[in-house]
């Protein structure tokens, strides 16, 4: 006869001295565990819950401007600062983390329609409505300067460069010495020059805004105010194509990611993706805000993107979805005329009309500072196990609510009942009349007039 | 460097094949029907992972789980069946043996024991009121209380800290130090006690058939049910999706869950009263034992006998790995089904001092031992293989310490269930129901409905306007407009069946072929 006994002796399976950690035996084993679908649903609706018990995205305001906040622009090299321009011509750049003005740069008479730093973060381009384009020197922050009160110490521009019409928008090539700016005609310059180097012209309509491709120095997007969006090459002598549609773009943004797609910010409520190569399609349309679409900016990770628009609120759009993830709104703050998203893609800077710049949090209910591995990883696993059931009815309108305020859901409202009756009366003509004649556009060509060479 | 044979890594494969099906928790989705390609794309991602998951699980086994369970064989001619106690003592060493004893407690009655879930901590209760809570791992007696009434059922709360006793007029709830928590007087004279794990849950079948379920964490009575079924003298819970079961005298057994008055199952499994009943871990094979001398095994996929064996059991219980302990009497036979076969067969045997009536048998988890509580005290004998040889330390640790011991009470607190997710097979949870098509209401119906709408409308208040607008011709005027937009949907609906109706006739009767400009308004048929 053979046999044997499962005998566990203690010194095995505890720990020698009480300094040691405690030991810990694992076997994945499913049948020991029942019922883990249900304990992984309540893990999942407790997760949402206290996702929103800290989601707290505001995170202060930086106050100094006396006017509107019209542009801002990152600096690639200083993950803390960020310039800002207003529309009394007031520039000045902030530091994120105490949330104060490290240095002014006066001297524009009239608005600042459009600021940039160059590829080295050295010298700041800023163009406004009174026909000239400054270059500035940016202060390097350095020990011995934080330790001094931060003052409002100003500088004057290096150079000042005067032309016949307001500028409407600046961009600096991502790893180059030259920047573009629009406003007449799109001009590219040098920052030696005081003449610009080229100048392109399409049609008659002034430029809004301009901005270069991260990934070929060479190419820039602008969208004029026939509402068209042109493509440029610099190394050509002519605008490569053009895309005209039915409403006007506000601001366009390069993916960072997949430097091939565009994301374009319309008057019509959307943001239209584009691919730079094929025009003739949206890649997607996304349709969340009520109101015109001002500024966009991607995060470094090109997963998202963040939108401010003139109906008050700032959204959070992923970079392949339809609708926002995300949408952030305050009583205080007025018409969103910029957003940036940091450096790190953990903050979202949006400047109002209410002369503040807000700082807020890319993920709301983020803990922020330093975060121990135990702690990391319990909120990888709130994060996946909540996205695991996030379908159920349960879960799903405790994820999906956000507080909007109540102009907001009553225009999403209106939007709603509008397309659905256009819809309706497509329908009805569709089934109506003969088949084939009535064609429904799919919406990703819906509002694009057409492309041209 | 050596290869292992080819044949080898055949077998190899096909281990790890069985061992990862294990860990995959059933087929995967079928992909092929969706046509979202941006869906399909990501859940293809998710398979791909969970695939890898199982497989990594399964690699792993060798390096995470090195014990291996117990086993008995027997040489030559010998019959495992006929292998006595002392004969498995000599064999293995000190410390298994200890597990081996009897204790003989002649004046307190017929014993009943409950194990905590890592097998450590015993509670025994003795007919006449002698409560006793063991630690397993060193033989000492914790605690023992006599509370001079008679106790008929004792159960463990989630850990070793509370356990709850059906004495003679209400169940108590009992600290470890023997202190009465709480006196739980809507159970009334309780006959048999379980506890829900998952949910906290404290189910009790008294007397008079009355079952009630109580959250022990907040002391909320969550349900209690007349069962109008009699006396059942039998009552398990499934441990696989927390159904609690009862069997009564009239040879039914009947599944319940707190939210609903009626049974989820009533099947007539014996021709006599139920005498006692079990569950396999895995929850779809369930033993049952009647007064007609036969103990039955069910499969609870289908609800159909699989095995019929005879013998009376006054008690049953299956262990961590599938065998199947009957007690009857003073014998108790172990049965086990091995070499993949459905059937169970005899394993071991072991009859207690003749005379001793056996009242509860019920294995230790995590150990090789079955504990036997009877007439005269209680016994533990040595089932070689009847226990789960590796155990996890987040699910149930038989070293805990006391910090560890905080810690899961407080993680297992977090994830308590609600009773909703009790349901006979509980991986329905996280799927969607398949769309049923909402039958259409009787003619009748939609006339009640449209009446009780119009009522409605007709008793809403219209708000008092000034200056000459809340004229009663206008009021007047208003109700009517609103009674016809209240009436709308409920007509459209009819004209829209009544043209159904009217182009089915016209289909049925239009044999003729219509001229061409009239054709559009044909319904067309397919392949024309």
């Amino acid at each position: 006869m053979r046999v044997k006994v499962i005998s566990r002796s203690t010194d095995e399976f505890t720990r020698e001295r009480s300094q040691d950690l405690q030991r810990v035996f694992r076997n994945f084993d499913p049948s020991l565990r029942t019922q883990e679908k249900a304990v992984e649903y309540v893990r999942a609706l407790n997760a949402a819950k206290l996702d929103k018990i800290f989601a707290r995205p505001f995170i202060g305001a930086m106050d100094g401007h006396v006017d509107a906040v019209s542009c801002m622009a990152k600096n690639p090299s200083y993950l803390k600062g960020i310039f800002s321009g207003s529309m009394d011509g007031d520039i000045r750049l902030w530091d994120i983390a105490s949330r104060r003005t490290v240095c002014q740069f006066p001297g524009h008479q009239g608005a600042v329609k459009g600021l940039t730093a160059s590829t080295d973060g050295r010298v700041l381009v800023s163009c406004g409505a009174d026909c000239t384009v400054r270059l500035w020197n940016v202060p390097i922050a350095t020990l011995e300067e934080s330790a001094d009160p931060p003052g409002e110490n100003s500088t004057e521009p290096v150079a000042v460069y005067v032309r016949q019409n307001a500028f409407r928008a600046v961009d600096h090539q991502w790893d180059g010495e030259l920047f573009a700016t629009g406003g007449a005609q799109v001009d590219v310059w040098n920052h030696n020059r005081s003449q610009p180097v080229k100048s392109f012209e399409w049609g008659t309509d002034s430029i809004i805004s301009v901005k270069f491709n991260p990934g070929e120095p060479d190419i820039l997007a602008t969208s004029a105010s026939d509402r068209s969006v042109t493509i440029y090459d610099l190394r050509m002598s002519s605008p490569v194509r053009k895309v005209i549609m039915m409403t006007r773009t506000n601001a366009i943004a390069w993916n960072p990611m997949e430097p091939m797609n565009f994301t374009a910010a319309n008057e019509d409520c959307n943001c239209y993706s584009y691919d730079a190569r094929k025009l003739d399609e949206s890649k997607n349309v996304h349709q969340d805000h009520v109101s015109a679409v001002l500024d966009i900016d991607y995060s470094p990770t090109g997963r998202e993107f963040v939108t401010g628009s003139y109906d008050r609120t700032v959204r959070i759009f992923p970079y392949n979805g339809g609708h926002s993830r995300e949408i952030y709104h305050t009583k205080r703050m007025q018409r969103v005329f910029c957003v940036k998203f940091s450096c790190d893609a953990s903050y979202i800077i949006s400047g109002s009309d209410d002369t503040n710049l807000r700082l807020w949090k890319a993920k709301a209910s983020e803990q922020l500072g330093v975060v121990l591995p135990r702690e990391k990883r319990k909120h990888e696993y709130h994060e996946a196990v909540k996205n695991r059931y996030k379908h159920l009815p349960e879960v799903k309108r405790i994820v999906r609510y956000r507080h909007l305020p109540k102009l907001i859901y009553k225009a999403g409202i209106q939007r709603r009942i509008m397309i659905d009756a256009a819809k309706r009366k497509e329908e009805r003509r569709k089934a109506h009349s003969a088949r084939g004649t009535v064609v429904t556009k799919p919406l990703r060509t819906r509002r694009i007039i057409k492309e041209v060479e | 460097m050596l290869l292992p044979a080819e044949g080898k890594e055949e077998e190899m494969s096909e281990e790890l094949e069985a061992k990862v099906k294990r860990y995959l928790r059933g087929e995967g989705a079928n992909l092929e029907a969706l046509q979202d390609k941006k869906l399909k794309t990501q859940l293809a991602i998710r398979e791909d992972l969970y695939g890898k998951s199982a497989k990594a699980a399964a690699k792993a086994e060798k390096w995470l789980m090195p014990s291996e369970g117990g086993y008995l064989e027997a040489e030559g001619l010998e019959k495992t069946w006929r292998i006595k106690q002392e004969s498995i003592a000599r064999e293995v060493d000190i410390l298994s043996a200890r597990n081996q004893h009897d204790i003989i407690l002649p004046d307190l009655g017929p014993y009943t024991l409950d194990f905590t879930s890592s097998g450590r901590y015993m509670a025994a209760a003795g007919r006449k009121g002698h409560l006793a809570l063991v630690d397993m791992k060193n033989l000492g007696l914790i605690k023992e209380v006599q509370v001079r009434e008679t106790v008929r059922d004792v159960v463990f709360l989630h850990n070793e800290l509370f356990f709850a006793a059906a004495q003679k007029k209400y169940p108590y709830i009992y600290n470890r130090d023997g202190t009465e928590l709480h006196c739980l007087k809507e159970h009334g004279a309780v006959r048999k006690l379980q506890f829900l794990k998952n949910h906290f849950l404290l189910a009790s079948i008294n007397k008079i058939g009355q079952l009630h379920y109580q959250d022990v964490t907040v002391g909320e009575m969550v349900a209690n049910f007349r069962t109008n079924l009699g006396r059942s003298d039998a009552m398990r819970v499934n441990p696989f999706n927390g159904v609690v079961t009862l069997g009564h005298s009239s040879g039914t057994v009947t599944m319940w869950k707190p939210t609903s008055s009626a049974p989820l199952v009533k099947m007539l499994c014996h021709h006599g009263s139920i005498s006692a009943l079990a569950f396999h871990p895995n929850g779809h094979l369930m033993a049952t034992s009647g007064k007609d001398r036969k103990i039955k095994l069910w499969d609870l996929r289908k609800f159909e006998t699989l095995q019929t064996l005879p013998g009376h059991a006054c008690s049953l219980d299956f262990s961590q790995k599938g065998l199947l302990a009957c007690g009857n009497g003073s014998f108790v036979r172990v049965l086990g089904n091995f070499s993949d076969s459905q059937t169970y067969e005899k394993y071991m045997t072991h009859s207690i001092v003749k005379g001793y009536q056996i009242n509860k048998v019920l294995f230790r988890p995590y150990e090789d031992v079955l504990g036997i509580g009877h007439s005269m005290g209680w016994s533990s004998i040595l089932i070689p293989g009847s226990g789960e040889p590796n155990f996890d330390s987040w699910v149930a640790n038989p070293f805990e310490t006391s910090k560890q011991r905080r810690e899961k009470e407080v993680k297992s607190l977090l994830d308590k269930l609600p009773p909703e997710t009790i349901m006979l097979d509980p991986s329905k949870i996280g799927t969607y129901k398949p769309l049923t098509k909402k039958e259409k209401p009787t003619k009748q119906e939609r006339e009640a409905k449209m009446e009780e709408v119009v009522a409605a409308v007709k008793d809403a208040p219209l708000k008092k306007k000034t200056k000459g607008r809340s004229k009663p011709s206008r009021r007047a005027k208003k109700k009517q407009e609103s009674i016809a937009i209240a009436k709308r949907p409920f007509l459209e609906q009819q004209m829209k069946e009544d043209g159904a109706l009217s182009r089915k006739k016209q289909k049925i009767s239009e044999e003729v072929q219509l001229p061409a400009s009239l054709q559009r308004f044909a319904t067309k048929k397919k392949g024309t």
